[in-house]
């Protein structure tokens, strides 16, 4: 028994930085967040009371279509950055022999966070503009006779700006777990007599679940939370939840700020408690 | 563009309320300031557009006070006056954020007999004129909120008093930017904004307490209401404003809304956008990339705004006085002749006057053609020889405002509906 005290005092000690920089700067103003969220504010002040009229403000039909438009996204981004992350990280993993060139190729990866992200969305305007590259190109060459208006400031190009930005974090995860795949397994379906796809499908996607799921979480939750990729590429026309939160607080209206924050909070921890029923991810890792 | 997702939004509110409450607590950020007084730094809270470098290096030079620029937003601004008085020592601010601001007791009336040329200031903000007219003086227009009766007061004085609210940094007078080259047509009206022969090619401001006004300006340009006061709209009339917005999107009206600066300047010069509402040191740089880009005016009037110096609570001592230099020294002339040539409007024109060349002051501020050619102060041509300024003189832009830049009593639900807009 004496022996085992000591030990445990210092892995608490180990411990206590942490969870100290977790307490003071995420428990707490989460805590705050929340008290807030029932309080009531003026334009300059805000009023501690306890009122739900915040919660019951939240609810209209506005923030329900926001919702859907920004699950809507979070599906099509999930859905195109998993089937382009997974045949990348399928690609780096099994058909790149060397470290070194698998080193090189995932650099590669990375060439959208080499510049800002406002920067990165920006730049899209003379590719997919009224005026730009992809639409001269086309009706240099007769395809089209007037520009295609719906390349910029759409729908498609939100996702296709999310898609760009957050492939990266599907691949990482994805390839990690594939990395750990008994190579004799994939032989051992081959010999069975499995083809190219069955062994794709029945071991090794089986088998690199939780890379998919921890890229599913990085993805859904960026996505949840994103203003300025929707802002931008959207031309401020498409609503989402954090744009809706930074308009309130920019307006000193905090505690609905608050309200919608926890609420969104909520969502998403739901979603990822969700994901993560699906596979046990501190076993696996 | 701030910060990118939610898990950093939601934190810092908390943090700031947090820091707050730990400063009324123990008292620990509102220490007074007694460190060695040698060397003084003014931290000057505005937005970008006017922190120039050049005029804290001049004042530098001038007095050996130094000038910290914090700059931020429109919006930010008026936030951190509210939320975290302690961290500027003098605020640049628009005069429509006042109500906000005023009723936190977080600013303090500044005193005019310690400002040499506060009787020369302008009579825009004085008196609301213009050349001796009256402008119109829908929204918050300065004349209402620029007095107290104390420096301490909490409220604004209806009249004319020993202490003045904010001190006039630049004001102008907004209107809707085109591509002349695009259009082909005179423009002379708001209306023509939601005018379906611009389909997909339109775009209006994000920012909610500035886009409704411009709204406004259409709806009634458009025979569709005419409104009181556009600048204190009653729930009916949001509700009536925002529905015209949100049909005019629906039917695919507006190719873009924007919120920043660089925004509309890119939405011009791409020829995304050929019809928008903006403001004059953008159009000018959509002109220096050599595109034509006109800043319309309109027979309806224009919507103007005016930002201004506040002393904020927390500075004493010989951190007042600094301040004090400062505002008297940005009266004195030469940082109002830097101003007048970027194309905004400064406090006390006199002084700028005399440190203006003649020609200057001929295009900038009387309409006149330009006798040689127009440069900015760093040197970019701005207008070649012969040319006029887009809305004549100095008295025919400002003297016809027609609204203010405002917050009104609604405000709440009016953002509220202007989200609705944004989702439609």
């Amino acid at each position: 028994m004496s022996s085992t005290k000591p030990l445990r005092a210092s892995a608490w000690l180990q411990a206590t930085p942490f969870t100290l920089v977790f307490v003071l700067f995420l428990v707490l103003p989460l805590l705050l967040v929340l008290a807030v969220s029932f309080w009531r504010a003026t334009d300059y002040e805000l009023i501690p009371a306890f009122t739900l009229q915040n919660y019951l403000d939240v609810f209209n039909e506005t923030t329900v279509r926001t919702y859907l438009s920004t699950l809507k996204f979070c599906f099509l981004v999930w859905l195109a950055t998993l089937l382009i992350g997974f045949a990348v990280a399928y690609f780096l993993a099994f058909h790149v022999r060397s470290v070194g060139v698998q080193t090189l190729l995932f650099v590669l990866c990375t060439v959208p966070f080499w510049t800002s992200n406002v920067i990165r969305m920006i730049s899209w305007i003379p590719l997919l503009g009224r005026n730009g590259l992809i639409n001269q190109g086309l009706q240099a060459i007769n395809v089209i006779d007037s520009p295609i208006e719906w390349l910029l400031f759409s729908d498609f190009s939100v996702v296709l700006a999310f898609v760009h930005l957050n492939t990266m974090f599907m691949i990482v995860p994805i390839f990690n777990s594939m990395m750990r795949i008994d190579r004799a397994l994939i032989e051992a379906a081959r010999d069975s007599g499995a083809s190219g796809w069955q062994t794709v499908w029945n071991v090794v996607v089986p088998l690199s679940r939780t890379g998919i799921i921890i890229g599913s979480i990085f993805v859904i939750t960026i996505v949840m939370g994103d203003f300025v990729t929707i802002g931008v590429m959207g031309g401020q026309q498409i609503a989402s939840v954090g744009k809706i939160i930074q308009v309130q607080t920019s307006y000193l209206q905090f505690p609905m700020a608050a309200a919608n924050a926890v609420i969104l909070l909520a969502v998403v921890l739901m979603m990822i408690w969700g994901l993560t029923r699906l596979v046990d991810i501190r076993k696996q890792l | 563009m701030t910060d990118h997702q939610d898990p950093n939004g939601t934190p810092r509110l908390g943090r700031r309320t947090l820091l707050k409450g730990a400063a009324a607590a123990g008292g620990a950020l509102a220490f007074p300031f007694v460190h060695a007084q040698e060397k003084i730094t003014l931290r000057y809270l505005g937005t970008a557009v006017n922190q120039d470098k050049a005029i804290a290096d001049k004042f530098k030079a001038d007095t050996g006070i130094e000038i910290q620029y914090i700059p931020v937003t429109t919006d930010d601004v008026t936030k951190r006056a509210v939320t975290a008085p302690n961290s500027f020592d003098l605020i640049d601010t628009e005069y429509f954020s006042l109500k906000k601001i005023l009723p936190t007791g977080n600013l303090l009336g500044i005193d005019t007999k310690r400002i040499k040329n506060a009787d020369k200031i302008t009579t825009l903000f004085t008196k609301g004129e213009v050349g001796g007219k009256k402008v119109g003086d829908q929204g918050t227009a300065p004349k209402k909120v620029m007095y107290v009766a104390s420096p301490t007061a909490k409220d604004f004085a209806k009249e004319p008093t020993q202490f003045m609210t904010l001190i006039p940094t630049v004001y102008n007078a907004d209107t809707l930017g085109i591509r002349p080259d695009l259009i082909k047509r005179p423009i002379e009206s708001w209306k023509e904004l939601l005018n379906p022969e611009f389909k997909g090619k339109a775009a209006i401001l994000n920012i909610p307490s500035i886009g409704i006004m411009d709204a406004a300006m259409v709806v009634e340009a458009a025979g569709l209401y005419k409104y009181p006061d556009k600048g204190n709209m009653t729930k009916k009339e949001i509700d009536l404003t925002i529905k015209t917005l949100i049909e005019a999107k629906k039917a695919g009206q507006f190719r873009a809304l924007w919120k920043d600066f660089n925004e509309s300047v890119n939405l011009m010069a791409s020829g995304e956008v050929v019809i928008q509402s903006m403001w004059s040191p953008a159009v000018t740089a959509v002109r220096t990339k050599g595109i034509a880009c006109t800043f319309q005016p309109l027979k309806e009037g224009y919507r103007a705004w005016a930002a201004g110096f506040g002393v904020p609570k927390t500075v004493s001592g010989k951190k007042a006085d600094a301040v004090y230099e400062f505002i008297n020294w940005f009266l004195d002339g030469w940082a109002g002749a830097y101003l007048n040539r970027q194309g905004y409007y400064s406090a006390v024109l006199e002084t700028a006057k005399a440190k203006m060349e003649a020609y200057e002051w001929a295009y900038w501020m009387e309409g006149k053609a330009a006798a040689q050619d127009i440069k900015s102060p760093n040197g970019d041509l701005l207008a070649k020889a012969g040319s006029v300024r887009d809305g004549g003189s100095y008295e025919t832009r400002m003297g016809g405002i027609a609204c203010w830049n405002a917050i009104m009593d609604e405000n709440a639900y009016m953002v509220q509906k202007w989200n609705e807009f944004v989702a439609a």
